[in-house]
């Protein structure tokens, strides 16, 4: 592919690359995964977990200073940011649909696949966002999600169950301490049409409620006509409420930052609000609300992973992919695995790194995994609807 | 083949303006489109004296996957179409069936080897049969369902279903008026299903299934495969989103262990030669037509629904 990502090519500026070195013990090297492909996965973990405290205990001023300092500027307003982002290389649209549809590609074989089920399943986030939604089918959610095959104990459960603020607390109930995540959508999901305050307001309820995860949406429409920095603002304001969680329950919530990719008109658009997201303390970066067609495609994961793999050489921070919406076929799944290994390397083959945003994917999943099991193709008749 | 060589195999080469052939490619047909086998394979097909046809796909048990995933899609809509509106699409493709004449008559005539006037014939009662089973749509309800006298203040009325995904092995023999035979009473109720058409007599099949998806049926609703009917068969009896089985062109194989496998997952069967009026498999025991729609039947539930009377 004849993009290689945001890295090597001053995106960032030399300058703001030095500084943030010596400032920060030497982890960043000048040469990243890209220049140098003998630089196995593992190595960068290690250095990783020496580097960066654990995710979301930074506060709010270690986040803009170190965007101060990656953007070198003193001001954090729409002209810096704009200088930033529009810094980044452009995309290669053609190139990163090849690489994605030569990915699509692979034959993977039935013992990886096996293994590759499984860790599909530890990756969904499964998601409920209807209106119509009750108690009653988020309790019916949060039960498939603890065991999604009951035919088969040695299913392992989701990652996440996903729903509307109000309904945190009846999947915190369901879920106990069963290990699996509250997630819960806020700022004024989907569209991200409200006031700052609103938006504030409703991430609090989420959080005091007790979701282990907010997945905000980015204010689209800021985003488009260039105001970069009331994008960023509010995605740092939304993470200082996320750090509520540590008064409350000992842990901040982690924040998932949604792009909606689908109304960002572009690829090189996707990078930029990419990093502009990382920037502004993300823990995640998610495609799409689900809401919005397209939703997750695979080039756009393929960049976003490219985005996470190049902030993770530059920073040594851990950033998570979750692609939302439009992912309903293991075979997808699959695909999406095998981005994921080929762009940010095996290390994020991890449900703390990558997420799938879905809701009858996880069924086709369990249709793939009893197909392996029983040797017959699997029937819908014999799963939960879910 | 090149155009030269084709040419030259046609006895065209050298002069100007000689017509190359355009031979067909024979496909499967999958969710209404027609789609090469997943693996690429085909296999030779041959005339009743043994010389070269075509080459037709060999579908893979992928291939049969897919064609069930299409089926099920199709389920809902050409179940819930009125019995009234399913007998005008099924009475619309014997329509175009008969604007095919001709071809059918050509392709059973080399399949099986029938003189002209045979072969002719078998086309006509193909259609006829069609016509026939269309006509069941919207009478099946009414023969085979009833109003139950119970004991209570309750009316009670059973009506036949459609059970859902049906896997036809379709008559090795009769390549078209025993496939009529079998894909016409699955559909005719609102069942969906897969048809793997005669192993060494394939033509006739595709080229229905070409009718099928000129002719208002909704894609999916019948699906062909061609290839080698002892491949795909254990994989249609096992699979989990098929209801019933029509064993009627496996006679030949081992159909026990098919009738096992189908069993592991509440699969109804139909055994080789039930319908086809003792004749077994052959253009004889296909023709004469059923007495009555019990092959229909045989793919249908019984629902009872229950509700007060007088109020």
């Amino acid at each position: 592919m004849a993009d290689r990502g945001a890295l090597g090519r001053g995106a960032l500026g030399r300058r703001a690359r030095v500084r943030y070195r010596t400032e920060h013990g030497g982890f960043v090297g000048r040469r990243g995964p890209l220049d140098n492909p003998t630089n196995g996965g593992a190595s960068y973990t290690r250095r990783m977990s020496l580097a960066v405290p654990s995710p979301g205990a930074v506060t709010t001023e270690v986040v803009l200073d170190r965007a101060r300092e990656l953007v070198a500027a003193r001001r954090l307003d729409d002209a810096a940011l704009r200088r930033w982002v529009h810094g980044l290389p452009g995309v290669d649209e053609v190139g990163a649909d090849a690489r994605a549809a030569a990915l699509s590609t692979r034959s993977i074989k039935a013992a990886s696949k096996a293994w590759a089920l499984d860790l599909a399943v530890r990756m969904v986030d499964l998601t409920t966002l209807e209106g119509a939604d009750t108690p009653g089918t988020v309790r019916t959610l949060c039960a498939k999600g603890l065991r999604p095959d009951p035919d088969d104990p040695a299913c392992p459960p989701v990652a996440a169950i996903c729903v509307y603020n109000d309904l945190v607390g009846v999947a915190r109930e369901a879920l106990g301490d069963s290990g699996i995540q509250v997630a819960a959508v806020t700022t004024a999901f989907p569209s991200g049409r409200a006031s700052l305050a609103v938006k504030l307001a409703d991430t609090t309820d989420a959080v005091l409620a007790g979701a282990d995860e907010v997945d905000m949406v980015i204010d689209r429409g800021a985003f488009l006509s260039g105001r970069y920095a009331q994008v960023f603002e509010q995605i740092v304001a939304v993470r200082e409420v996320c750090q509520q969680g540590v008064a409350a329950f000992g842990r901040p919530a982690h924040l998932k930052v949604i792009l909606e990719t689908g109304e960002l008109a572009g690829y090189d658009q996707v990078r930029r609000a990419s990093w502009l997201a990382m920037l502004a303390g993300a823990d995640f970066i998610k495609t799409s609300t689900g809401k919005v067609s397209p939703a997750a495609t695979l080039p756009v994961t393929l960049i976003m992973l490219e985005a996470v793999r190049d902030w993770f050489a530059l920073t040594g921070e851990v950033i998570g992919v979750k692609p939302a919406g439009g992912i309903r076929t293991a075979k997808d799944a699959l695909r999406h695995l095998v981005t994921v290994h080929e762009t940010a390397g095996p290390d994020w083959l991890d449900p703390a790194r990558f997420r799938f945003g879905a809701s009858s994917l996880l069924n086709d999943l369990l249709r793939q995994r009893r197909r392996l099991r029983t040797g017959v193709y699997a029937g819908a008749d014999y799963l939960t609807a879910s | 083949m090149t155009p030269t060589a084709n040419a030259r195999s046609t006895g065209g080469a050298g002069r100007a303006g000689a017509r190359i052939d355009v031979r067909k490619t024979y496909k499967l047909a999958i969710g209404g489109a027609f789609p090469r086998s997943e693996s690429a394979r085909t296999y030779t097909v041959s005339d009743a004296r043994g010389r070269f046809l075509a080459n037709a796909a060999q579908a893979s048990r992928k291939d049969a996957r897919d064609a069930v995933s299409a089926a099920s899609k199709a389920l809902a809509g050409w179940s819930g179409a009125t019995a009234y509106n399913r007998g005008q699409v099924l009475y619309r493709v014997a329509e175009v069936m008969e604007g095919r004449h001709a071809q059918f008559t050509d392709e059973v005539a080399r399949a099986e080897g029938l003189t002209a006037a045979r072969a002719r014939a078998t086309v006509d009662a193909a259609i006829d049969r069609w016509v026939w089973y269309a006509g069941w749509a919207d009478k099946l309800a009414q023969v085979a369902g009833a109003a139950n006298p119970v004991a209570g203040p309750y009316f009670n009325l059973s009506l036949p279903e459609p059970t859902g995904v049906v896997a036809i092995l379709a008559p090795q023999a009769s390549s078209l008026l025993g496939l009529v035979s079998v894909i016409a009473p699955v559909i005719v109720s609102g069942n969906t299903c897969v048809v793997v058409a005669s192993q060494t007599r394939p033509l006739p099949a595709i080229t229905l299934a070409e009718v099928l998806a000129t002719s208002d049926v909704p894609g999916g609703v019948v699906n062909t495969l061609t290839g080698f009917t002892a491949e795909l068969a254990p994989w249609l009896a096992s699979h989990e989103d098929v209801a019933a089985i029509d064993l009627a062109g496996a006679a030949e194989l081992g159909w026990a262990d098919l009738e096992a496998a189908a069993a592991q997952t509440l699969t109804r069967v139909v055994r080789p030669g039930e319908g086809s009026d003792g004749a077994g498999d052959t253009e004889i025991g296909w023709a004469a037509r059923p007495p009555g729609p019990h092959r229909a039947l045989a793919f249908t539930e019984t629902k009872t629904v229950w509700h007060p009377k007088g109020r």
